[in-house]
């Protein structure tokens, strides 16, 4: 038990600093740019109790708002992948495909599920999160072209992370 | 009474989840005051000493570039130096070049910086300590970057030109007519000039320099070059692109113009309005 929550607050340190030194100066083209701290909340055990998923979200959030200067932004999006999260994990699978103390990971899940969990999830938080930041429906392709293209690039990087880190 | 705390409680999930969203929201729209969300912001200690960290590391790499870029601005300089001293010799009564002291420079180094967001911010490694207050302009070897509008003790920051909540008073530097230049969020090359009206004569590649009206800057600062512009029909303003001078993908070492006045300025401006 301790040795799971060393395990996942290390994940945040590194996921946070990852996000905030590595992956917001990426610029694909500009505007394209990926945001794999998410990987934490898709990670986190499937029992943990949905208040605690929330309070993880927005506080995650709210530390990678305080590194790039956008106070709230990141936090509502995270927020909201927190909140979906429950609801996605039902909608993919059926009652017995998820056993006690498997966290949700590509090892344990099967690619096909993850990939489904990862892109539900992923497209949702980025969609919202780029909508907020801009405030505005004006522009709404560009926008919507901008979100699309770094979930995918988001998708790519948490598969990889999944096959590089978390095999065990 | 009871059947509402039941509802409450049957659906906190969804109520705690509303609760967050509407604090994110309010540190959103707050936001547009920087000062009152002072902490939430990368001038704080924790997050800028890591920023403060990455850069020690990651300069080392840039070593080049930027000895290349304080060469030119050394040369600069001393071009200027030498045409000041011709004037120094023909007028040895007229000091009124040295002893304009309006600004004040003093040099920082950019510990952290974006170009794709739609509001970006450098942060700098100079602080209160270093004599950085709020309002001071950062200008680089290419010309305007952004405004301080944080300042904490070992640190300060704001937003760079690319930022949708900041706006510049700019003119062109030919014909001196003035407008107020802003980012549309797009492309971090370019910037869009305002409120230039259809009678001014305008060519490509005119240059764009800072007004001096706005107090933060001294006047004549180089901003950039007019890249394309047009009129529609039924506007009474041109639109003009405006190609940045300075590159905020690889800018690193900056100055800060700290305008010794800008108190009695300010001051003498709001009895106007108060009239």
């Amino acid at each position: 038990m301790i040795r799971d929550l060393l395990k996942y607050l290390i994940m945040l340190v590194v996921l946070v600093l990852l996000q905030a030194l590595i992956l917001n100066n990426i610029q694909f083209s500009g505007y394209v740019n990926p945001y794999l701290y998410v990987l934490f909340i898709l990670l986190l055990p499937f029992e943990t109790p949905r208040y605690l998923l929330l309070f993880m979200g927005f506080f995650l959030g709210l530390f990678i708002d305080i590194f790039s200067n956008t106070p709230g932004i990141h936090a509502s999006a995270t927020t909201f992948l927190a909140f979906l999260r429950p609801f996605a994990i039902d909608l993919i699978s059926s009652r017995d495909t998820i056993e006690v103390n498997t966290p949700p990971r590509l090892s344990f899940m099967g690619f096909g599920w993850f990939l489904r969990y990862t892109l539900m999830l992923v497209l949702a938080h980025h969609l919202f999160l780029f909508f907020v930041e801009v405030f505005t429906f004006e522009g709404f392709i560009y926008t919507l072209s901008r979100s699309l293209l770094s979930a995918a690039f988001t998708i790519v990087l948490v598969i990889i992370s999944q096959f590089l880190i978390f095999k065990e | 009474m009871r059947s509402l705390l039941q509802f409450l409680a049957r659906f906190h999930v969804f109520f705690l989840f509303l609760a967050l969203e509407v604090i994110s929201l309010i540190l959103i729209v707050n936001y547009n005051n920087f000062q009152r969300v002072r902490f939430l912001n990368s001038s704080n200690q924790l997050s800028a000493s890591v920023y403060e960290m990455s850069s020690n590391l990651t300069s080392y790499f840039q070593l080049k570039r930027i000895n290349e870029e304080l060469a030119r601005e050394n040369a600069e300089l001393q071009t200027k130096l030498q045409k000041l001293q011709v004037l120094d010799i023909f007028s040895h009564a007229d000091t009124s070049v040295i002893s304009d002291t309006t600004y004040q420079f003093i040099p920082a180094r950019i510990i952290n910086n974006s170009v794709n967001k739609q509001h970006n911010y450098v942060t700098l490694n100079k602080g209160l300590l270093d004599g950085i207050e709020q309002d001071m302009g950062i200008i680089g070897p290419d010309g305007v970057v952004g405004v301080v509008t944080n300042v904490s003790k070992h640190y300060s920051s704001g937003p760079s030109i690319l930022n949708r909540r900041w706006r510049v008073s700019a003119k062109i530097k030919k014909n001196n007519y003035f407008g107020s230049l802003y980012w549309n969020g797009n492309d971090p090359q370019y910037a869009r000039l305002n409120e230039i009206p259809f009678h001014v004569e305008l060519a490509i590649g005119d240059t764009i320099v800072t007004s001096g009206y706005s107090s933060i800057f001294p006047e004549g600062i180089l901003i950039g070059v007019i890249d394309e512009f047009n009129h529609d029909s039924g506007a009474n303003f041109y639109q003009i692109n405006i190609r940045l001078s300075t590159n905020f993908k690889t800018i690193s070492h900056v100055e800060l113009v700290k305008n010794n006045f800008l108190e009695e300025q300010i001051n003498l401006e709001e009895q106007n309005t108060d009239d």
